[in-house]
């Protein structure tokens, strides 16, 4: 091994272990902290109590998670399957572009959170409102990233299949959707992160179950370790849902750089 | 390999566009002129000249504003099924193998795939790509992705090819090869060709015939036969006979102020 590559091999395990290590420095700071200045776990419960906390609570947990969990998936899911189909009606017809974008490009300026009192108003305690905020928050990424992204195909594409006596039908499914598809899942992640939001101020203005429903039941208990081990569960859920997707783009979608 | 040559007639074909503010441009004036069977035919002309108009006119890409495109004597309105179009940039889809790029045509009319396979794998071999079928293009030099490009024209079995600017992105060496492939495929298929191209010395080295265009709105000025013998080796471009042509169609430039001597 020459000095040059034995630098550069040294260079990019550095690079690799810079975050895991700052991060574990930040919590050992936070323990340490914790520990040494007699914080009470009231104020801030230190990251192992928090640990211990989750391993005991567990199936507390476990129960809240899943009822938000489908509720990310549910909003999510209803954005995705409206969302697409409502980018192509925006893409192939002038008038449907003309009459709706720019109202959704206005509706984007409301805080759709702050809709969430008026949701549980006229959809109840229930899922309803809960999902219906999650879809709110998520379908106008989706929306917009797609319309962007068949917006954005060279042209010349579309008269190469042309030349070849291709229908439109056969341009979409052999050029648009797939030269799409990056910008599409692109809105996706933005999505599904914002449908996690959606879903936690939901359940904040009024339910009887899910993460953010115990995070309020901590705090009018002074449970302060369990409101963070909600805390640490819900960016779990946002990380996993986000993975998730990222795992279905890197099987079905092309990146524009790839190389083997 | 074996396609047969088309014939092409244009018959007082004109192309007006339309500006933002809805008034008229003319792209191409009246153009009249008749390619026969087998014609290896160029044509040069400035920029904006119209020549890639005529070309996408002739794809079918779009309407004509007056006149017919015949091919074969039968008028042009949608793709004509033997017409095969390489265009400036290699337009390659990038999340598809090599291979896959070379078979979208046969994937679009309805071909069976597997017939294909084997004649894209020929094709690949014939421009001297034999074993990059399962390369994306990302992975291939400009060069090598206009062969794609062109082999992918090809596998229609086109009786028209229509390239437009092909070799205009490469670089000098790149193209000279890519010119010299060029004729020697052709040489072997012997189908009708319009190659457009604002390269004087590659348009004689290529056509039969040159059509030189005037500048916007184009119109064909001059139409100079080249029977200089086939096959052409590189050395030709420093011949007598070839310098004549070229001079010929330089001069036509300078007529028509594109050139000027300073």
């Amino acid at each position: 091994m020459t000095p040059r590559n034995r630098r550069n091999l040294k260079r990019a395990v550095l690079e690799r272990l810079a975050a895991p290590v700052l991060a574990a420095v930040v919590l050992l700071a936070w323990q340490g902290a914790v520990s040494f200045l007699g914080i009470s776990e009231f104020i801030l419960p230190s990251p192992w109590a928090i640990l211990k906390r989750i391993y005991s609570d567990f199936a507390l947990l476990f129960a809240h998670t899943r009822v938000t969990m489908l509720e990310v998936v549910g909003g999510f899911g209803l954005a995705a399957l409206a969302g697409v189909p409502f980018a192509l009606a925006i893409f192939y017809s002038r008038l449907v572009e003309k009459a709706i974008y720019p109202l959704l490009v206005g509706l984007q300026t409301i805080p759709k959170v702050a809709l969430a009192p008026l949701l549980v108003l006229y959809l109840g305690y229930g899922w309803a409102p809960k999902i219906f905020l999650a879809f709110l928050i998520s379908f106008f990424p989706i929306v917009i990233s797609t319309v962007v992204g068949l917006q954005s195909l060279d042209k010349s594409l579309v008269y190469l299949v042309r030349s070849m006596g291709a229908s439109e039908r056969q341009t979409f499914w052999k050029i648009r959707l797939p030269a799409a598809l990056p910008s599409v899942f692109g809105g996706f992640k933005v999505g599904i992160a914002l449908a996690v939001i959606g879903a936690v101020i939901g359940e904040y203005v009024a339910a009887e179950r899910g993460l953010g429903y115990l995070q309020l039941q901590a705090t009018s208990q002074f449970d302060t370790t369990l409101n963070f081990a909600a805390v640490v569960v819900i960016s779990f859920v946002g990380v996993t849902l986000y993975f998730v997707l990222a795992a279905f783009e890197a099987r079905f979608v092309f990146q524009r750089d790839h190389s083997r | 390999m074996s396609s047969h040559g088309v014939a092409l007639r244009i018959e007082g074909v004109t192309k007006i566009y339309e500006t933002r503010e809805g008034d008229p441009l003319p792209a191409l004036d009246p153009t009249d002129f008749e390619v026969a069977p087998g014609e290896f035919v160029a044509v040069v002309g400035p920029s904006g000249c119209g020549k890639s108009t005529l070309l996408s006119l002739v794809a079918a890409l779009f309407p004509v504003s007056a006149g017919r495109i015949l091919i074969d004597g039968e008028e042009v309105k949608r793709p004509h099924p033997k017409v095969g179009v390489v265009f400036q940039t290699d337009l390659l889809l990038y999340w598809r193998t090599v291979l896959d790029n070379l078979l979208l045509p046969a994937e679009i009319k309805g071909w069976e795939r597997r017939k294909y396979a084997a004649r894209a794998e020929a094709l690949l071999e014939q421009v001297g790509l034999a074993g990059f079928g399962q390369k994306y293009p990302s992975e291939l030099s400009g060069g090598m992705r206009q062969r794609v490009a062109l082999a992918r024209a090809l596998i229609q079995e086109p009786g028209l090819l229509l390239m437009d600017e092909p070799f205009g992105a490469l670089d000098a060496l790149t193209r000279e090869q890519m010119i010299m492939d060029l004729q020697a495929m052709w040489l072997e298929i012997r189908n009708t060709v319009i190659f457009i191209t604002h390269d004087i010395a590659e348009a004689v080295f290529l056509a039969d015939r040159v059509l030189v265009m005037s500048p916007r709105p184009g119109r064909i000025d001059l139409d100079l036969r080249i029977d200089l013998p086939r096959p052409r080796r590189w050395h030709i471009h420093a011949e007598p006979a070839f310098l004549e042509h070229t001079h010929r169609i330089r001069a036509e430039f300078e007529r028509r102020g594109v050139l000027r001597e300073r």
